[in-house]
């Protein structure tokens, strides 16, 4: 990995994290149900390049894994013991959908996440229950559901290892993995 | 891993018990009142080879049940202790012991033979004489089928020490945790892994004949659940299934795994007849339902479900049907426990920022939190149904193993010093 691909990467989670405080501010007002306005699937992603810090940079590779991780984002977050597509996770989802939609080979596996404030079997449902809920928002965006493949890593999978409500809220969340078929 | 053969003989009382005239009541051990002080007990090294070690374990698992407080051996005054003669009661009522053991060991043969006496010393009776065999690497197994007569003669309680934990050991940075299946001795000898540790390991639980294990385990292509026999290493799929599966548990007479199986998001408890490999729906709600118990009759399956909003504990029959909702107390109740005592179902609670291990009647009345921490889960029973392991989080911290008594008054760390989570109770062993 080049420098200047680091740092994009750096800069993306650094927005990922900043997102999601926003959305944990805004908390905890219900959430609607998923048929909050979003834009149709048919929309392209948007062709935001990376950030450059040098002139030698290309950003991402267009189709690549990399590209859906930084320019669509591979991860959407959930309200405490909720499975809810919530609303600042849709404009995710619809851009992961239109990704699929330009990427048709590329098959996924939506990976259902907790945080650590529950117990280890319960945990494994609702991480269950929230891949599912992923899923079912991109089949409704066209996602043809044989590319899906979803799994509960329950809270064995943190992404932030803090023990604060900011912490949790980051392990509350749906990742979208590239299994094949990226560029 | 093979579990060594182990040829334990007990025999009668050699020395007759020579007291036919009562002198006073003979001490008792309850373990059911939380109020009670420790018996003070004097275990003195056997004689003959391992002697010492065998005397160190009884008198280690003994102290850590909480119920006996063992003198310090320096206090001894009668030095020349033998099974053939009794104690002079004197020297230990001047210590104030009131409960002895002494014992001699014998190697002959291959064999090591352990002769033992369990003393009242203030009514000067003998409570006990037994002799076990075995071979002499299984010295340590010998010392816990002591300790077990020993707590059942002074408690009225079956022991639970000549047991093995079968948990999950973990490893590694909270970002990277690896969990590994061990087993170990319930006093934490003889620990040894079970897996290699490249994949999720979760819910391990004993079968009621101590030589298979269940679990199961987690890795991105899906989950899975295995039978693993300890005596053979033979391991064993569930089979395949649509979604996830986990959580499973052996039924009472080993014939049956209970366990739970997602179907598009939805978690239901099935049962697989472990005979005819035929598996039957036991609950069809949409809410989560997991982490099913087995009665210990096996008539009934404790089980936890959100159906009523939150995560709650219920129970219905072994065949399904109609279940009746058990808790009440307010907070989130998860991962519920049979006794196999039958007399209470153990639980983890979460009431406000805290969990709890809690114990209930399985009509859900007599509710107690036993314990409090920052994250207190995954209860699992002693075969006395007296004691219960669980694994507890400090803030960031390791997941450790705990004990704590029915009572709630003897909470200590298990005696295993690396980190661990998911533990399991064996049954005794024969």
């Amino acid at each position: 990995m080049s420098f200047s691909t680091k740092h994009a990467l750096r800069l993306a989670l650094i927005a990922t994290a900043a997102a999601s405080m926003a959305a944990c501010a805004s908390r905890p007002k219900p959430t609607p149900p998923i048929s909050t306005p979003t834009p149709p699937a048919s929309e392209p992603a948007p062709e935001r390049p990376a950030p450059t810090p040098g002139p030698v940079s290309q950003g991402a590779v267009p189709g690549s894994e990399q590209d859906f991780v930084v320019n669509v984002g591979d991860r959407v977050y959930f309200d405490t013991d909720a499975f809810e597509v919530r609303a600042d996770a849709t404009p995710v989802l619809s851009a992961q959908a239109a990704w699929l939609a330009r990427y048709p080979n590329v098959q996924i596996r939506i990976e259902g996440n907790a945080d650590e404030r529950g117990t280890r079997e319960y945990n494994l449902a609702l991480g269950s229950r929230r891949a599912n809920s992923i899923r079912d928002f991109l089949v409704s965006r066209g996602v043809a559901a044989s590319r899906i493949a979803t799994i509960s890593y329950g809270k064995e999978r943190p992404i932030d290892p803090g023990t604060d409500e900011s912490a949790w809220q980051k392990n509350r969340n749906g990742h979208t993995a590239i299994v094949s078929g990226a560029r | 891993m093979r579990l060594k053969p182990l040829f334990l003989a007990i025999f009668a009382a050699l020395a007759t018990t020579v007291s036919l005239t009562p002198a006073r009541a003979e001490i008792e051990v309850n373990v059911n009142k939380g109020d009670v002080q420790p018996l003070p007990i004097a275990i003195p090294a056997f004689g003959g080879q391992r002697g010492a070690d065998i005397a160190q374990v009884i008198t280690n698992n003994l102290e850590r049940s909480g119920l006996f407080a063992p003198v310090a051996p320096k206090a001894f005054i009668e030095k020349d202790l033998t099974v053939a003669v009794q104690p002079r009661f004197d020297d230990w009522k001047a210590i104030n012991a009131q409960a002895l053991i002494n014992g001699q060991v014998t190697v002959e043969g291959g064999r090591l033979r352990v002769d033992f006496r369990l003393w009242d010393v203030f009514s000067q009776q003998q409570l006990l004489g037994l002799q076990f065999t075995s071979t002499p690497e299984n010295w340590r197994r010998v010392a816990h089928k002591i300790s077990d007569a020993v707590y059942e003669r002074l408690t009225g309680e079956k022991g639970y020490f000549d047991t093995r934990i079968v948990f999950v050991a973990e490893s590694g940075g909270r970002l990277n945790r690896t969990k590994t299946l061990a087993i170990m001795d319930q006093d934490g000898a003889n620990p040894s892994y079970l897996t290699d540790g490249s994949y999720i390991v979760m819910s391990p639980r004993f079968s009621s004949t101590s030589q298979e294990i269940t679990y199961m385990t987690l890795k991105p292509t899906g989950s899975a659940i295995y039978l693993f026999n300890l005596e053979t290493a033979r391991r064993e799929s569930l089979g395949s299934f649509p979604g996830m599966v986990y959580a499973p548990r052996f039924s009472p007479d080993g014939g049956r795994v209970a366990f739970a199986v997602e179907k598009s998001g939805n978690s239901d408890i099935y049962v697989m007849n472990l005979k005819s490999r035929t598996t039957q729906r036991l609950t069809t709600d949409p809410a989560i339902d997991t982490s099913p118990s087995f009665s210990p009759d096996g008539s009934k399956i404790v089980f936890n479900s959100d159906r009523g909003g939150s995560p709650q504990l219920y129970v219905m029959s072994a065949e399904g049907g109609a279940a009746t909702r058990i808790s009440f107390g307010g907070g989130r109740y998860t991962s519920p426990v049979w006794s196999p005592a039958g007399d209470f179902i153990a639980f983890t609670k979460q009431t406000g920022g805290e969990f709890h291990i809690g114990v209930m009647r399985p009509d859900g009345s007599d509710e107690r939190l036993l314990t409090t921490s920052y994250l207190d889960e995954s209860p699992t029973w002693a075969p006395n149904g007296r004691v219960l392991m669980f694994s507890r989080e400090t803030p960031g911290g390791p997941p450790r193993l705990w004990t704590v008594d029915v009572t709630g008054r003897i909470l200590r760390p298990a005696p295993y010093p690396g980190s661990g989570s998911d533990p399991a109770w064996s049954p005794l062993l024969n």
